[in-house]
């Protein structure tokens, strides 16, 4: 082990349905309180079926950006850069030269540029114009707010988008803590965004009869779906040494990474590929189950979700699995697709942190289906030494991280 | 056969993933191996032909247990379209 480095984390940000940081975001989860509410985001909402998501409220571009350069920026490369300005403020790292050409930039996305996309679709199609904004093309690839964050914040390293829908950050978290492990890099800035509460995204959402009408709640009996969610989440990723040599504050340490596919149904999912991928983040850690006190669940809210992911933790941990305290904060931020997993692992990393986790609200009662603790709308003092976060997509592909608290 | 029996047993049919030559009404939907996304794509063909909200959320209904038979399917189909026209 002595060629490779630990990984620490030393910034964090976050813009989320509970607040534009990422000490708002989760002092909020950690109260309980609820993301959700009435669709705003789209200029026709009383057209949809779908009435709620979780949305980033009052989030004023113009607080974050000059006018002139918002004409380059989609809604989702508003909240990546907000997020890494913040994960970096955190770090109080500068990236000058050299660090700036080490620092790797990889960004998990699930569907990019949606805003763009939807106002786009609408002029041609619908008001018949002939003409689309200039930008429109740069604005809405999968791979802007990677781009643009490498821009905003002068990282000059390898810099790249990361797609695997629902669990496009957990992927590129995890090639970031790869590369910054191996000396391929010595810093990376990465996470997830999305922003995908468009009309056509939510027309595309109802018509896969999946979403919940009112709220989510994840392995609770009568959970009736998931709630589309956006935002973004941040953070810096490096070495112990570089992070103690700097005197850095150290928030956590990422461990473990485990990747999967199902290769099975494209959306129906899958146990197998999930204990997999959650075995793959405990061997890469060098961890055994009974190492893992919390596991921050994929937990959509969807029956199939739950239960099968229920089945997966019993397999993957045992007899242990009993003893794991399990929540999905998606119950409050909704699904962020693309930004989920990194939101997710902010929350496991704070939670590792202050010996608190998070809840899952909305709980009714046991679904028989679904037999595990599942913290149910309480937040509970818990010593961690380490957890899991899971991420389970569409299109059968898993990823899980293990982090541990940093001694 | 009424056109909505016939226009609802072929979309079914469309779906099976059994091998038989022929879907009739008296079919138990579980004997035609429908997996839930074909459910999804089955009910968006329907509503797309019929013109008709069918309130179906994947979570809490199946198909395969509230319907018994494809004539079943049938019914509620001409249940939707009549409460269409009236």
């Amino acid at each position: 082990m002595s060629d490779v480095s630990r990984v620490v984390v030393t910034g964090l940000g976050a813009v989320s349905p509970l607040g534009h940081t990422a000490a708002a975001y989760w002092e909020n989860l950690k109260a309980g309180v609820s993301g959700i509410g009435p669709i705003t985001l789209t200029p026709t909402p009383e057209e949809l079926t779908q009435k709620v998501a979780a949305e980033v409220k009052n989030f004023d571009p113009l607080k974050h950006f000059p006018e002139r350069q918002l004409s380059t920026l989609d809604r989702i490369s508003q909240f990546a850069i907000v997020a890494a300005r913040d994960a970096i403020a955190q770090a109080a790292v500068t990236f000058d030269m050299p660090l700036s050409v080490r620092t790797a930039t990889i960004i998990g996305t699930g569907v990019g540029g949606q805003t763009t996309h939807d106002d786009s679709f609408r002029r041609v199609y619908l008001e018949k114009r002939t003409r689309v904004f200039p930008l429109t093309i740069p604005k809405l690839m999968v791979n802007a707010p990677a781009s643009q964050v490498s821009m905003a914040c002068g990282l000059r390293g390898p810099a790249f988008a990361v797609a695997s829908a629902c669990a496009s950050a957990t992927h590129a978290i995890g090639i970031a803590f790869h590369m910054v492990r191996s000396g391929q890099v010595d810093c990376a800035v990465t996470g997830g965004a999305e922003a995908c509460i468009t009309f056509g995204t939510v027309r595309g959402w109802e018509a896969m009869r999946v979403m919940s009408p009112d709220v989510c709640r994840p392995f609770s009996k009568d959970r009736m779906g998931l709630i589309l969610g956006e935002g973004a989440a941040m953070m810096v990723l490096e070495p112990l040494e570089r992070a103690q040599a700097r005197g850095a504050q150290i928030l956590g340490e990422i461990v473990g990474f485990g990747m999967s596919a199902d290769a099975a149904d494209l959306t129906a999912p899958d146990q197998g590929g999930m204990v997999r991928a959650m075995q793959g983040a405990l061997d890469d850690a060098h961890l055994a189950p009974a190492d893992i006190q919390y596991v921050n669940a994929h937990g959509t809210g969807t029956a199939a979700n739950d239960e099968t992911e229920t089945k997966a933790l019993h397999e993957a941990f045992g007899a242990h699995a009993e003893k794991l305290a399990i929540s999905s904060t998606k119950s409050m931020v909704g699904h962020a697709l693309g930004a989920a997993g990194a939101l997710e692992l902010v929350a496991t990393l704070l939670a590792v942190r202050e010996n608190i986790v998070p809840p899952t609200t909305g709980y009714l009662g046991p679904d028989p289906a679904c037999d595990l603790d599942y913290v149910p709308n309480e937040a509970r003092a818990l010593t961690i030494d380490a957890a899991l976060s899971n991420s389970f997509a569409f299109g059968g592909l898993n990823a899980v991280l293990a982090v541990k608290k940093f001694a | 056969m009424s056109d909505v029996a016939s226009d609802v047993i072929a979309i079914i049919a469309k779906k099976k993933r059994v091998a038989r030559p022929n879907v009739e009404v008296s079919d138990r939907l579980a004997d035609l191996g429908l997996e839930s996304l074909d459910a999804v794509e089955m009910i968006f063909d329907l509503e797309e032909k019929f013109d008709i909200q069918i309130p179906y959320n994947a979570n809490t209904n199946n198909p395969r247990t509230e319907f018994e038979t494809v004539g079943d399917v049938v019914k509620a189909v001409e249940n939707l379209v009549a409460q269409k026209k009236s």
